[in-house]
C-alpha cells in the first residue's frame, strides 16, 4: 500500500501512522451520547472511506486519505489541515 | 451415526463405505424460534448450547458461504486462559474448562493439544507483571507457573536467549492452555448442532433485518424471508454491516490480522510460545509446519490479506527470537478480518432491540473463546440474562467508561488495539 503525500509525493505506508477515520469533531460543549458516537461508534464501511493518516517519518503532515476497505486501493489525499473532515464514521 | 475407534477399524477393514454425511442441507423453513447469523465457530456454538442446554428445537443458523469458512478456518488455533483483567479472566477460564471436555462433549475429534502455553520475559518489569498475572490467575482456580530462563531453556531449547536487544529471562507457564484443530471445531460443533435438529443453512446471505414497532421479526436472506422471533448476530468480522442491518452502529473497526506458516520441519518446539518484544506468537503444527502470527496490520480492512510491512516485521521478529529457524521457508500466509472493538475486549449481550442480540468484538481473541461464547451466548438468548462467566461483556460499557477491559493498558481507543 502507497499514500500520496499531498506534500511529499507517493510513499510507502511505513512511512504513516493511521488514526483512522476522519470525523469532524463534536464542540467542546457537546454531550455524552455524541461524544460517545465521535469516540467509539463506527460505520465501518466495506467500501471507499475516509481516514486520518499522519506522515509521520515525512513531512508532519496530517493527511486526509480516500482509501477503499475492501481492495486497500489508495483513491485521493489532500491535506487534511483546513479541510472540513466529516467521512463516514 | 457415532465415532469410536472400533468403528474406524471396522470402516477401515470394509472399504471406508459406511460413512454417512456429518450433517444434512436442509431448505430453510418459514419461520425459527431463534435464526443466528453466521455459520463459524460461534455461531455454530451457539446453535449447539442452544439445543442442548436449553431445550430449543427449532433454531437455524445462517452462513452466507460455507460453515466454517470466516476466521474459525483462519486463525493460529491457541487455546489459552491466561487473561489478567476481571471479565476476561473468568470468562476464558470457563472457555477453557469447556475446551477440555469437548472432544467427548462432541464425540469429535478436535485435535485438542494441551501442550502448555509459555508467555516469555525479556525484562525485570515484565518479570513483575508476569508475577502479578500468574498470581490472579492461581487465585481463579486455573493454573499459572513462573519458569527461570534455565527452567525455560531446558523445556525450549531453541529460543535466542542471549539476544542483545531483547535477552529472554524466563517465562509464564500455563500448562493446560495449547492448540486445537481449528476446522474440526466447526465441524464438530455443526455437526453436534445439526444432531440436535439445529438448521444449518449455507450459501444463505442476510440482507435485512425485520424489526416492527422496537422488536425483531425476522430476516431477509438471499434464499427469502425467514421469520424468527429472536435473531442472534455472530458475524465476527462483518458485525458492522450486519448491525447496520438493523439500524445500529457499533463500537466496532474492522481490521486485518495475518497469520503465517512454514514449510513442515522435524518437531523443534513442544509449546505455544509467545514473545513480549516485538509481539510474536508461534507453535508447531502435526505436520510439522510453524504457525506463527505478529500485530494487526493497524488499518480498517475486509481484504482478508495484509501488507508487506508486518509480514517483515513478523519474519524480523521470528529471526530475532528463533533464529535456528531462519532457514524455513514460508509456506503460506493470509488474512482475517477481526472485528476490534475500543478497548480489545469482546461483546456479548442485548442490542436494545427486542430479540435482537450481539456477540461480536472478538478482536484478535476469537478462536480460544468459542465454546465458552456459544455456551454464554446461548445463555443470553435463552435467559434474557448474561451468563455468569460473561457479565462482564457490555456493550454500554464505551458509552459510560465503566468495566472496560484493556489488556494492554493503551486506553480505550480505536486505532490502539
Amino acid at each position: 500500500m502507497r499514500i500520496t503525500c499531498p506534500n511529499c509525493g507517493e510513499r510507502d505506508r511505513r512511512e504513516f501512522y493511521v488514526k483512522g477515520a476522519a470525523l469532524a469533531r463534536p464542540d467542546v460543549g457537546a454531550g455524552l451520547d455524541e461524544w460517545h458516537d465521535h469516540l467509539h461508534l463506527r460505520d465501518n464501511p466495506a467500501s471507499e472511506t475516509k481516514e486520518l493518516w499522519y506522515h509521520e517519518m515525512g513531512c508532519g503532515a496530517w493527511i486526509e486519505v480516500c482509501r477503499n476497505t475492501v481492495s486497500h486501493e489508495v483513491v485521493s489525499t489532500r491535506l487534511a489541515s483546513g479541510a472540513e473532515l466529516g467521512g463516514k464514521r | 451415526m457415532r465415532f469410536s475407534g472400533w468403528r474406524v477399524l471396522k470402516e477401515g477393514l470394509t472399504g471406508n463405505k459406511g460413512w454417512t454425511p456429518h450433517w444434512r442441507d436442509p431448505e430453510p423453513q418459514p419461520e425459527y424460534d431463534v435464526v443466528i447469523i453466521g455459520g463459524g465457530g460461534h455461531g455454530l456454538a451457539t446453535g449447539y448450547y442452544l439445543a442442548k442446554e436449553h431445550g430449543f428445537t427449532n433454531i437455524a443458523v445462517l452462513e452466507k458461504g460455507y460453515l466454517g469458512g470466516g476466521n474459525v478456518g483462519r486463525n493460529t488455533t491457541i487455546v489459552r486462559a491466561n487473561y489478567y483483567l476481571p471479565g476476561n479472566s473468568e470468562f476464558y477460564s470457563h472457555s477453557l474448562k469447556q475446551w477440555e471436555g469437548l472432544e467427548e462433549e462432541l464425540n469429535y475429534n478436535v485435535m485438542m493439544s494441551q501442550r502448555g502455553q509459555i508467555m516469555v520475559y525479556h525484562n525485570d518489569g515484565q518479570r513483575d507483571a508476569m508475577v502479578r498475572r500468574g498470581n490472579s490467575i492461581i487465585n481463579q482456580g486455573d493454573d499459572a507457573e513462573l519458569l527461570s530462563r534455565d527452567a525455560l531453556r531446558e523445556m525450549v531449547p531453541i529460543l535466542n536467549y542471549d539476544n542483545a536487544r531483547f535477552p529472554i529471562l524466563g517465562g509464564l507457564l500455563q500448562r493446560r492452555a495449547g492448540t486445537a484443530r481449528h476446522d474440526a471445531v466447526a465441524w464438530g460443533f455443526a455437526r453436534g448442532a445439526d444432531q440436535r435438529g439445529v438448521d444449518l443453512i449455507q450459501n444463505c446471505e442476510v440482507t435485512g433485518i425485520d424489526i416492527e414497532n422496537g422488536k425483531v421479526k425476522g430476516v431477509q436472506t438471499s434464499r427469502g424471508v425467514i421469520r424468527a422471533k429472536k435473531v442472534a448476530l455472530a458475524a465476527a468480522g462483518r458485525s458492522g454491516q450486519a448491525a447496520a442491518m438493523a439500524g445500529m452502529r457499533l463500537p466496532i473497526e474492522s481490521h486485518v490480522l495475518q497469520a503465517f506458516v512454514s514449510e513442515g520441519i522435524k518437531p523443534v518446539l513442544d509449546h505455544v510460545v509467545s514473545f513480549a518484544e516485538g509481539h510474536l506468537y508461534v507453535s508447531q503444527s502435526d505436520k510439522g509446519g510453524l504457525v506463527f502470527g505478529s500485530y494487526l496490520d493497524f488499518y480498517s480492512s475486509y481484504a482478508a490479506r495484509g501488507n508487506l510491512p508486518m509480514v517483515e516485521h513478523t519474519m524480523e521478529t521470528m529471526q530475532a527470537m528463533i533464529p535456528a529457524l531462519g532457514k524455513a521457508k514460508l509456506l503460506r500466509s493470509w488474512g482475517g478480518i477481526m472485528d476490534m472493538t475500543p478497548d480489545g475486549s469482546p461483546i456479548i449481550d442485548h442490542s436494545g432491540i427486542e430479540g435482537l442480540y450481539l456477540n461480536c468484538g472478538w478482536c484478535y481473541g476469537g478462536f480460544k473463546a468459542i465454546p465458552g461464547s456459544g455456551n454464554a451466548y446461548a445463555h443470553l438468548i435463552a435467559t434474557d440474562r448474561p451468563h455468569g462467566a460473561a457479565t462482564k461483556f457490555r456493550l454500554d460499557r464505551f458509552r459510560d467508561g465503566h468495566g472496560l477491559m484493556d489488556e494492554e493498558a493503551t486506553g480505550a481507543q480505536h486505532n490502539l488495539h
